[in-house]
């Protein structure tokens, strides 16, 4: 047997040693240059038409505030809708049912088929179709008298966002492993209630980023029910500037909400992803 | 006279084109280990699948204490069962995955009520005890509130086969329990086993480790090609086989 060598020379002890930092001689001058663009466009506003008196004024207005707050209310109720809808559609489409699952892929291909602006003024002038609505025999009323603003917004909204959200439903519903399934129906599961406390919980996990981004989008596409009187931020706005003609100056009161709303919501959607990330490696830990 | 807990009749299953059973007969009696083995595609675990109506079928017959499984029959035809009833079936049959498949968003004690909580709708103090007993006989008592992703893979095993037990099974089926494992995982996962069946559980096994099924098993059965080649108590079966196709198996994975 051979004898194992001792370690060989002619290699330094380098374990005291520090790697130098890198200079990073570009990012700096690119960080510069990026500041000036900035500074400049700050200047040409701050120098430009733009009464910056009414932006403050305005920024609290009643009209304003009451329009943020409708803008939030028909947000949160469209999504729940689109999230109820989204869910319901994605079984559909999953279950062996070929009956179910037609009419659940019809639905999607019909409402991400038309412009969402297109649906809102179908929903709102239903009355020129079915002048009266309701049950025959028990209770009928005026279409226009129900489908208010409010209604047709949150039908229009709301359907045309679970046909989004049925998508990233069953994104997350494919994403669980096929053994969960198993493992469910062996301890004597049902589909549905496998689907309830199995599988969904962990769709969950995949399904909360892309569902943060829908409801980013839904915050802003309550504006487009400014077209059906529905008064939300953009409308109030809009009939604010249509007194005064201060145009640009009420859309970016209007702007600074939107922003702040979103910047509000990407803090509240990392406490949603962490709860529902119980039992990953990473926070378990 | 006893009857057999499980007999398999003329039992056929493809998969497209591939056969996965060719009518394949076998019964399984009240308190018997036996360990099915047998190359990969030889139809083990679609056997297996079958007895728990993971898979359905194609024709023959499986039945579970005296119950045709899948199906009911009238009339000279065979009506589906409805997925409620095969649920009820799968209550009698315990099932331990090769990938464990432990619900990962669940403690081991949940994973373990689960079952008896929400399907079976048992008293929850009661079935917490039970489970925490069961816990305690795979040697897991102390991970009670841990999340699978922070146990080992002989641990989850151990955690997979609580969670199957606390439905109170007449049958145990395991497939290729300790083929996830690393090679010094496998003997807890098998000591676990062992000792069930040393409580008189009814056990069938879809194994590569044949130590275990030489220690263990009342019955070794060898599968080629979806049809069973040769069956026999353990000792000979391993030790003496009398088919070519068995002896060449054997030498192979030894």
């Amino acid at each position: 047997m051979k004898p194992v060598p001792a370690l060989a020379e002619g290699f330094p002890d380098l374990s005291g040693m520090r790697i130098a930092r890198e200079p990073h001689w570009f990012r700096w001058l690119s960080a510069a240059l990026i500041v000036l663009v900035l500074a400049a466009i700050v200047r040409a506003f701050a120098g430009g038409q733009i009464e910056w008196s009414y932006v403050s004024r305005f920024l609290t207005a009643k009209v304003i505030l009451e329009g943020i707050v409708n803008t939030m209310v028909m947000a949160v109720l469209a999504m729940a809708l689109g999230i109820v809808l989204g869910v319901v559609v994605a079984v559909m489409r999953l279950s062996p049912n070929p009956v179910l699952k037609t009419v659940a892929a019809g639905y999607t291909w019909l409402f991400r088929g038309t412009p969402l602006i297109l649906q809102l003024l179908l929903w709102f002038n239903l009355a020129l179709v079915f002048p009266t609505i309701g049950i025959p025999g028990l209770w009928s009323a005026r279409a226009v008298d129900v489908m208010t603003p409010f209604l047709a917004a949150l039908l229009g909204l709301g359907i045309n966002q679970g046909a989004y959200t049925s998508e990233v439903m069953r994104a997350g519903m494919l994403s669980v492993d096929i053994g969960q399934y198993e493992a469910a129906q062996a301890i004597g599961m049902g589909r549905l209630r496998a689907l309830r406390r199995i599988i969904l919980p962990q769709a969950m996990r995949v399904v909360i980023p892309p569902l943060g981004n829908e409801f980013i989008g839904m915050v802003k596409a309550t504006s487009l029910a400014s077209v059906i009187q529905y008064p939300e931020l953009l409308h109030n706005a809009e009939n604010i500037y249509y007194a005064n003609s201060r145009v640009i100056e009420l859309l970016i009161v209007a702007g600074l909400w939107y922003l702040l709303v979103v910047s509000i919501l990407t803090p509240l959607q990392m406490l949603l992803e962490r709860r529902f990330a119980r039992g990953t490696l990473r926070l378990a830990r | 006279m006893t009857k057999p807990l499980v007999a398999i009749r003329s039992v056929s299953k493809s998969f497209g084109e591939f056969q996965a059973l060719r009518s394949v007969s076998l019964d399984v009696w009240p308190g018997e280990v036996m360990c099915l083995i047998g190359a990969s595609g030889s139809g083990k675990t679609t056997l297996l699948r079958c007895i728990n109506q993971l898979a359905a079928i194609d024709s023959g017959g499986i039945w579970l204490d005296g119950e045709l499984l899948g199906v009911r029959e009238q009339n000279g035809r065979l009506y589906r069962l409805s997925e409620r009833e095969i649920g009820r079936q799968r209550l009698k049959t315990g099932m331990v995955f090769q990938r464990f498949n432990l619900f990962p968003h669940k403690t081991a004690l949940e994973n373990v009520t689960e079952g008896p909580l929400q399907v079976q709708g048992r008293k929850s103090d009661e079935v917490r005890a039970e489970a925490l007993e069961l816990l305690r006989r795979v040697g897991l008592s102390a991970k009670a509130d841990w999340y699978p992703a922070q146990l080992s893979g002989g641990q989850q095993q151990r955690v997979a086969i609580a969670r199957a037990l606390a439905m109170k099974p007449m049958l145990m089926l395991f497939d290729e329990p300790t083929s996830a494992l690393d090679p010094e995982l496998v003997g807890e996962v098998l000591a676990v086993m062992k000792e069930l069946a040393r409580s008189g559980m009814t056990m069938l096994v879809v194994t590569h480790e044949l130590g275990f099924a030489r220690e263990v098993a009342d019955r070794v059965v060898y599968m080629d090609q979806g049809a069973i080649v040769e069956q026999g108590r353990a000792s000979d079966v391993l030790g003496a086989p009398r088919e070519e196709r068995t002896k060449a198996f054997l030498s192979a994975v030894i």
